[in-house]
C-alpha cells in the first residue's frame, strides 16, 4: 500500500512534481539545511483533539519527504497516537522504570519517620508494617535516606515502556506507553526525552492540557507551536497554554485548525498578544476521513501540501527572530 | 434524604465533543449538581455560565523548596539528593523542576531550605441561571494536576449535594488515563464514555475501559460524530458486545454543535430538531433507566 521504494511513485511525490514543482526547486533556500537541523519543535494545545497529532505527524512527514532528517517523539505518554499515522516499524523496547522504596521488615522498627516525611503520602503505617502505595510514589529516595534502622532500600518498579524505530521515509520514531492506571507521566516522558538525537529535526507531541506533564515535555524545546481551533473552548486553554509557554520563555506560534469562517475572539486574542499565526488549515470533512482511516493528510490530499510548507517556513522565521531577540 | 447518585462522563482521548454532549446533556436532568472536573481545561463553565458565585476556595497543592542563601553554606548536599535536577550550581532551586519531595529541606545540615505550601488552583461553587449548584475548579497554569484537585471538586460538590438534597451528581471527566481521571472514577455509580469512530477514538476508548473495569464501574458508550467512519463504529459495537459494555447509541456529525458553543449555548437550545439534539435526547433516556438501576 504504502510505496515508499519506489519513490517516484508515491503519492506524495507525484504531487510535488504535479501540483507543485517549485516546492521541490525552492527546497535548499527555504529550508537552509544546516540551519534547520538542530530544531527541537514542541506541538501543545491545552484542549485535546484539537489536530495536534495531526499537524505533528504530517509536518514530520513533510519536512521528511524534504529529505530532512527527522525525529518524532510522541510524549503524550497517556494516550499515544502518531505511531497510528505514521506506522513505525518498532525495533526496540525498553521497560521505563521508576525507584520505588523495598522495606526489609526484619530491620524495620515501625517508627514512621519514612511515613511522616514522605510528601505524597505513599507509605503507611498500618499496624506494625508500613506499607507502600507504588503509584503514588515519586522514586525521590528521602524515606530511605532518613530511615534510622536502614531498613529502606531502593528497587524498581515499572511504569510503561519506551518502544522505537523507523517510520515512514525513515522517520526516527520514540514514543512512551504508560501502563493503564498508573499516574506518573513525568519520568516516562523524561525517558523518552533521552532519546533525543543530533542531527535531527525533533517533532515532540507534548500532552493535551497545561498541567506538569505539559511543562516536563515542553520546558527544552526551541518553540512551541500551539495548535488550536476556532472554538470557545480551544480559546479558554489555549489561553492557559500560552502562560505557560511564556513562563518558560518560549517563542510560540499558533496553528488554526478546522478554521471556518473568522472567530473573532480568537484573532483579538492573538493581535493582542503578538502571537503569530504560523499556518491555517481549514474545516474539511475529508481531512476527518483520511483521520479517521489513519492516514497521512498531504499524502492522500495533496492540496494540503503547501499548508506544511507554510508551516515549516513560518517556524524556522519564528527561531530566526529569536535568535535576534 | 435521598440516596446521591454520581455520573461521569470521560472520553480517555481529548476532542470526542464530550464537553459539548455533557453539557446537552445536563440541561435534560433535573435536580442535580454539576461537577467539571476537567480542572486541567475547565470549559463546562462557557456554555452553562453561571450567574452567581457563591465561594471560591483556594486549593493548596504540594510544597516546594526554596534556598535561603545567606544560610546557606554552599555543601552541596541539597544538589546530591536532589533527584529531579532542580537545583542550580548556584544554589537556586527551579520551581519549575522542583517536585517537592523536601528531600533537601530534611537532608541540609545548615537548615537553609524553606519548604512551603504553594497555591495552586482555586474551586469555585456557583449557581446556575436554573438555580443549581456547579462547582468547578481552575489549577494554576503548570501545576501538577495530581488529582487532589479533582477530588476537592467531587467533595464539594457532594456537599452541595446534601444540602440542597438533590440526588443525582453530573461529574464531566478530565482527557486521559492517569490520576485525574482515577480520582474522577472513584465511587462513582456510572460511566459514560463518549468517543468517536476513529483510530484514535477507538484505541484510547480501549485504554479507558481498562481502566473502568479496573474500577468495575458500570459503563456505556456514546459514539459522537458517527458518521466520519462507519467502518470504525461496527468495530465499537464489537467491542462493547465482548467487554459487556452497554452501546447507548450514535450523535451524528453535526457543525452545528461547534456553532452552538460558539454562542455558548447547547446544541439543545440552538437546534432542538436537528438529528443530533434527537440522539441526544434518546440517549439520555436511556441514562436515566440506566441510573434508576444502579
Ligand atoms: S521514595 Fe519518596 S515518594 Fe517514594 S515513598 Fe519514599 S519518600 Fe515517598
Ligand atoms: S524539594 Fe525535592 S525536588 Fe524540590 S529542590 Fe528539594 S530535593 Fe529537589
Amino acid at each position: 500500500m504504502y510505496a515508499l521504494s519506489a519513490e517516484h511513485e508515491h503519492p506524495i511525490s507525484r504531487a510535488f512534481h504535479v501540483m507543485n514543482r517549485n516546492v521541490l526547486i525552492a527546497q535548499p533556500q527555504w529550508l537552509g539545511r544546516d540551519k534547520m537541523d538542530d530544531m527541537r519543535i514542541a506541538f501543545a494545545s491545552g484542549k485535546g483533539g484539537t489536530g495536534k497529532t495531526t499537524v505533528a505527524v504530517n509536518l514530520a512527514y513533510f519536512l521528511a519527504y524534504s529529505k530532512q532528517q527527522v525525529q518524532y517523539l510522541d510524549c503524550d505518554v497517556e494516550e499515544p497516537n502518531g505511531h497510528i499515522f505514521l506506522k513505525p516499524h518498532i525495533e526496540e523496547m525498553t521497560p521505563a522504570q521508576v525507584m520505588m522504596p523495598v522495606i526489609d521488615k526484619d530491620k524495620c522498627t515501625a517508627c514512621g519517620e519514612c511515613v511522616s516525611h514522605c510528601q505524597f503520602n505513599a507509605l503507611v503505617l498500618i499496624l506494625k508494617d508500613v506499607l507502600i502505595f507504588p503509584e503514588l510514589c515519586h522514586g525521590c529516595g528521602l524515606c530511605a535516606r532518613i530511615c534510622p534502622t536502614g531498613a529502606i532500600k531502593e528497587g524498581k518498579r515499572v511504569i510503561g515502556s519506551v518502544e522505537q524505530g523507523k517510520a515512514f521515509l525513515n522517520i526516527d520514531f520514540v514514543h512512551g506507553i504508560l501502563n493503564v492506571g498508573e499516574p506518573m507521566a513525568g519520568p516516562l516522558i523524561q525517558q523518552v526525552k533521552h532519546n533525543y538525537k543530533e542531527g535531527y529535526i525533533q517533532i515532540i507531541d507534548a500532552p493535551p492540557g497545561t498541567s506538569c506533564p505539559v511543562v516536563k515535555t515542553i520546558v527544552d524545546a526551541d518553540c512551541v507551536v500551539m495548535v488550536t481551533e476556532p472554538t470557545p473552548f480551544a480559546l479558554h486553554d489555549l489561553k492557559i497554554a500560552v502562560s505557560v509557554a511564556q513562563t518558560l520563555n518560549k517563542p510560540i506560534g499558533v496553528v488554526i485548525n478546522r478554521e471556518n469562517g473568522e472567530f473573532k475572539p480568537l484573532m483579538d486574542y492573538l493581535s493582542k498578544n503578538r502571537l503569530p499565526i504560523l499556518a491555517t488549515i481549514p474545516e474539511d470533512k475529508n481531512i476527518a476521513r483520511q483521520y479517521s482511516e489513519g492516514n497521512i493528510i498531504i499524502e492522500r490530499l495533496p492540496q494540503y501540501i503547501d499548508n506544511f510548507m507554510e508551516l515549516a517556513i513560518n517556524i524556522k522565521k519564528l527561531l530566526e527572530i529569536k535568535q535576534f531577540r | 434524604m435521598t440516596d446521591i447518585k454520581e455520573m461521569v462522563i470521560v472520553s480517555g482521548k481529548g476532542g470526542t465533543g464530550k464537553t459539548s454532549i455533557a453539557a446537552a446533556l445536563t440541561s435534560l436532568f433535573k435536580d442535580k449538581v454539576i461537577a467539571d472536573c476537567d480542572v486541567d481545561a475547565a470549559n463546562l463553565h462557557i456554555i452553562i455560565t453561571p450567574e452567581e458565585v457563591v465561594s471560591q476556595k483556594e486549593f493548596i497543592g504540594g510544597k516546594k523548596a526554596r534556598i535561603n542563601l545567606d544560610r546557606c553554606i554552599q555543601c552541596n548536599v541539597c544538589r546530591d539528593v536532589c533527584r529531579y535536577d532542580a537545583i542550580s550550581e548556584k544554589f537556586v532551586v527551579d520551581p519549575v523542576s522542583c517536585e517537592g519531595c523536601g528531600a533537601c529541606y530534611y537532608l541540609c545540615p545548615a537548615k537553609a531550605i524553606d519548604f512551603t505550601p504553594q497555591l495552586a488552583g482555586y474551586c469555585y461553587i456557583c449557581r446556575t441561571p436554573l438555580n443549581e449548584s456547579f462547582v468547578f475548579a481552575e489549577l494554576l497554569p503548570g501545576e501538577e494536576n495530581s488529582g487532589k484537585l479533582v477530588a476537592e471538586v467531587r467533595n464539594e460538590a457532594r456537599e452541595e449535594a446534601k444540602k440542597r438534597d438533590t440526588g443525582l451528581i453530573l461529574i464531566d471527566g478530565p482527557p486521559g488515563i492517569g490520576c485525574p481521571v482515577i480520582s474522577s472514577l472513584t465511587g462513582v455509580n456510572f460511566a459514560l464514555i463518549v468517543t468517536e469512530p476513529t483510530p484514535t477514538g477507538v484505541h484510547d476508548l480501549k485504554r479507558i475501559c481498562d481502566l473502568i473495569n479496573h474500577f468495575k464501574i458500570k459503563a456505556a458508550v456514546v459514539v459522537n460524530k458517527s458518521d466520519i467512519n462507519p467502518d470504525y463504529v461496527e468495530e465499537i459495537k464489537r467491542y462493547c458486545e465482548n467487554e459487556g459494555l452497554t452501546y447507548l447509541g450514535e450523535i451524528p456529525y453535526d457543525s452545528k454543535i461547534t456553532e452552538a458553543q460558539k454562542n455558548m449555548t447547547t446544541i439543545l437550545d440552538f437546534a432542538p430538531d436537528s438529528e443530533a439534539s434527537r440522539a441526544i435526547k434518546e440517549i439520555h433516556k436511556k441514562i436515566q433507566k440506566i441510573l434508576e438501576d444502579v
